[in-house]
């Protein structure tokens, strides 16, 4: 098998996959996250506010979950394809959500009426927490694993299948935690009696992730604890779940010092940590069938050819510098706090 | 209902109200890189007036062709799990070129182009605006190379057997270019051009009837016409370029565009008619020998009939097929019609003064939207039974996991919030309209200016 610095064509391809679903986390994290207590803001001026703190970058950021799914599809398409007809329900509530989402942002101003705004930010704020929590619930059923036939199709996929327990502590523990960070990002874009408020929900989204992250940790250690036997294996991987308490606990720390931009920081370093750590625990699996491990997809059962994968890895090198330029500027012409104007929501 | 028809059903609604909005995107788009342009080199206001009100409309159209362009990445896995393993490959790197070649580049700067206005300086404004404008031309041509390698597959080899059997790329440029995707790429690219263009014309023509934003509409008009005056002719010569791509890799979807059952000749190609499927015969004016002609510059060459493929690769909806191809045909040359009418009159300083032809411009919007769809209708269904042509049929691709009621669900949600969707565009689009580029001229155009002035002395 070909390799690349001492690693096979599929886990570099692995490697992409998983810092491009890093990436979106932290980037569509804040602006869902954000969506997500839009509702808890009030007067209008604020709530137009809020949204035009995300106004200019939501698109960019939707664009890396095109870029995660595009490169699952390219590099694993036995996973994707699998994961996403045994998923559909919740696949498909996703991109309806999308959708509303979408359409909220973009009509919520563009009349004066009350119940047209209060309808939009009604819609904005259900959509915008859905699709963290479906992420979650998402994760959780991979996590879990599901009975697959030997030609890794999903066994008898029932319509509710997805909304497990497990499942549903994990969309909710994402779903706070992207409100966590979507609240300290709005600490970031607002000013006044405003930015007072979002400190006060950022302390509540605070505890509430916390108690969530408790409750999913236990949870995986009494009922799934298959899911930390590679940190077992090599203890020497614990430094990763102390990372990441440590980095969860910095937030909090320095929320209260007002040194917002590094709580940013590490609540995209505690995204990142989550998700490796889950990517340790499952490689080379990419989903465990749980009726009989030997029908396991596999990210060597899963890729694309050799040769397919290696003009990806081309594209993906030629490409990110570019995508990470273009968000660097974007990101860099709209710094600081919001100010409205004509061309805004 | 079964989940093959279902899933189907499905897909084509859904990329079909998504190709409403894409088109749009490009076509305006151009428009905007034209007038931005035009505006930075002359300075003359009525172009920043331009510029500033279609942004608006832009942003409209854009918003909506991202959202439901997810779907599509979306149901390739959820409809079409056979599919998507099979063309993993190809069409998934296809699709995450897409992504990270062009979609990142448009969606980042679509941000500056909507809000920076006074955030950067004119010139990065421009820029922001060309990198949009960019960025939904590469997209285009990694999803019309997607399309086009299911047409006329290039560059793989397959590994497996039966529902095994997978796609593996071989050579990533013959894939890229496999033999339709040039000439189809360019189709599409002026599809949307003069998409964009009849709905500038459309929105001017109207603001004169009815007697509002004369100066700049008239420049508007002016603008439009002569774009789709240029990109009808050119899509005359581009149709007939991708027909002769179809005689000639395709022969079974040429016949079926044709209604042509019997391998004979010469050739007819009729003008417009009905299929008769049953018996096989075609009711309609033609013209002798057309067909022939068309194709090989010669009234009495054999072309293949429907009889020369086997009844079970044979697209079976041919009625459906003739008739779209014909409405795409009939409805450019109607567009070319339009364009030299209207430019001529305009030449001879007449055009403002017919209020009848205005209004035949306010409607004509309708026209390369009714001919974009129909082209894509013709398109695909003369693929069939194929999904992806000669290597894996339709009713093999769908996803075995998932059951007929699901997608019924599906579906229904997507008619209902698509609806929803489709009637707050028009509702917001027509507002935009009413409002008019007015508000933009009470802007203070002092710091701007004194940008604009900066800018020349730099240079």
């Amino acid at each position: 098998m070909e390799t690349f610095l001492g690693l096979d064509y599929p886990t570099l391809w692995y490697l992409v996959v998983g810092a491009l679903f890093s990436g979106y986390g932290i980037l569509d994290g804040f602006d869902l996250g954000a969506g997500a207590m839009h509702l808890f803001i009030k007067s209008d001026k604020n709530r137009r506010i809020a949204l035009n703190a995300v106004g200019p970058v939501w698109d960019g950021n939707e664009v890396w979950l095109v870029i995660g799914g595009g490169t699952l599809f390219a590099g694993f398409p036995v996973f994707y394809a699998t994961l996403f007809s045994a998923m559909y329900i919740p696949f498909m509530l996703f991109i309806w959500f999308i959708i509303l989402r979408a359409i909220s942002i973009e009509f919520r101003s563009k009349e004066e009426m009350k119940w047209w705004r209060s309808m939009w930010d009604v819609a904005y704020t259900i959509s915008s927490a859905m699709i963290a929590f479906l992420l979650g619930v998402v994760l959780g059923n991979i996590l879990q694993g599901i009975p697959l036939d030997e030609n890794y199709e999903a066994i008898d996929p029932n319509l509710m299948m997805f909304l497990n327990p497990y499942s549903i502590i994990v969309g909710l523990t994402t779903l706070a935690m992207m409100m966590m960070h979507g609240a300290i990002y709005l600490t970031l874009k607002t000013e006044g009696k405003l930015f007072d408020h979002v400190v006060y929900m950022l302390e509540k989204c605070m505890i509430g992730f916390i108690i969530m992250y408790i409750i999913m940790s236990l949870f995986t250690l009494i009922f799934l604890p298959h899911l930390a036997e590679r940190f077992k294996e090599y203890p020497e991987l614990f430094v990763l779940p102390v990372m990441a308490v440590l980095s969860i606990a910095n937030i909090p720390r320095l929320a209260k010092k007002k040194k917002y931009l590094q709580a940013f920081v590490f609540s995209s370093l505690t995204f990142s940590l989550l998700l490796i750590m889950v990517a340790i625990q499952l490689y080379p699996a990419l989903l465990i069938a749980t009726n009989d491990p030997a029908n396991s997809i596999t990210i060597y059962n899963a890729a694309a050819s050799e040769k397919g994968l290696e003009l990806m890895l081309t594209i993906a090198a030629i490409g990110t510098p570019l995508v990470l330029t273009y968000t660097f500027i974007v990101y860099k012409v709209f710094w600081g706090k919001v100010k409205l104007d004509e061309h805004s929501y | 209902m079964d989940v093959e028809i279902l899933s189907r059903i499905q897909f084509a609604f859904t990329v079909s109200f998504h190709y409403i909005y894409p088109p749009l995107s490009i076509g305006i788009g151009l428009m905007l890189v034209i007038s931005e342009g035009m505006f930075l080199k002359t300075g003359i206001k009525d172009y920043e007036v331009l510029t500033r009100f279609w942004t608006k409309i832009f942003a409209l159209t854009f918003g909506i062709g991202v959202a439901t362009g997810i779907v599509m990445e979306f149901e390739f896995g959820t409809n079409w799990a056979t599919y998507s393993r099979y063309v993993g490959d190809i069409f998934g790197s296809a699709l995450a070129a897409e992504g990270i070649f062009a979609f990142a580049l448009e969606s980042s700067f679509l941000g500056i182009l909507l809000f920076g206005w006074n955030k950067v300086s004119p010139r990065v404004h421009f820029i922001s605006t060309l990198g949009v404008f960019l960025g939904s031309m590469f997209s285009a041509i990694w999803i019309v190379v997607a399309n086009s390698w299911q047409q006329t597959p290039a560059g793989y080899h397959i590994v497996g057997e039966g529902l095994e059997a997978r796609a593996e790329i071989t050579d990533f440029w013959e894939m890229v270019f496999n033999p339709s995707s040039v000439e189809r790429i360019l189709h599409v690219w002026v599809g949307a051009f003069l998409a964009g263009a009849f709905l500038f014309i459309s929105v001017h023509a109207y603001y004169l009837v009815r007697d509002r934003h004369q100066e700049v509409s008239k420049l508007g008009i002016k603008m439009g016409l002569i774009a789709a005056t240029i990109f009808s002719f050119v899509q005359l010569f581009l149709g007939h370029l991708s027909a002769d791509g179809v005689a000639k890799n395709q022969p079974a979807k040429l016949a079926a565009f044709e209604g042509h059952y019997h391998t004979e000749n010469p050739a007819d190609l009729y003008l417009f008619g009905w299929v008769d499927q049953q018996s096989k015969e075609v009711y309609g004016i033609k013209v002798p020998g057309g067909l022939s002609f068309l194709l090989h510059q010669n009234f009495d060459t054999k072309v293949k009939g429907l009889d020369a493929f086997d009844e079970n690769n044979q697209p079976t909806q041919v009625n459906a097929i003739f008739q779209f191809y014909h409405l795409m045909v009939g409805i450019g040359m109607l567009l070319i019609g339009l364009s030299v009418i209207g430019s001529f009159l305009l030449w001879r300083k007449q055009l403002f003064d017919k209020k009848w032809l205005l209004w035949i411009f306010v409607f004509a919007v309708i026209l390369p939207q009714l001919a974009n769809q129909f082209g894509w209708f013709a398109a695909e269904m003369g693929r069939q039974p194929w999904v992806v042509y000669g290597l894996l049929r339709t009713s093999d691709a769908l996803s075995k996991a998932v059951r007929a009621e699901q997608v019924l669900f599906s579906l229904i949600m997507f008619t209902f919030i698509y609806s929803l969707l489709f009637a707050l565009f028009i509702y917001l689009l027509n507002k935009k309209i009413k409002h008019g580029p007015n508000d933009m001229e009470l802007i203070d155009h002092r710091t701007h200016q004194k940008d604009i002035n900066n800018f020349y002395s730099k240079d």
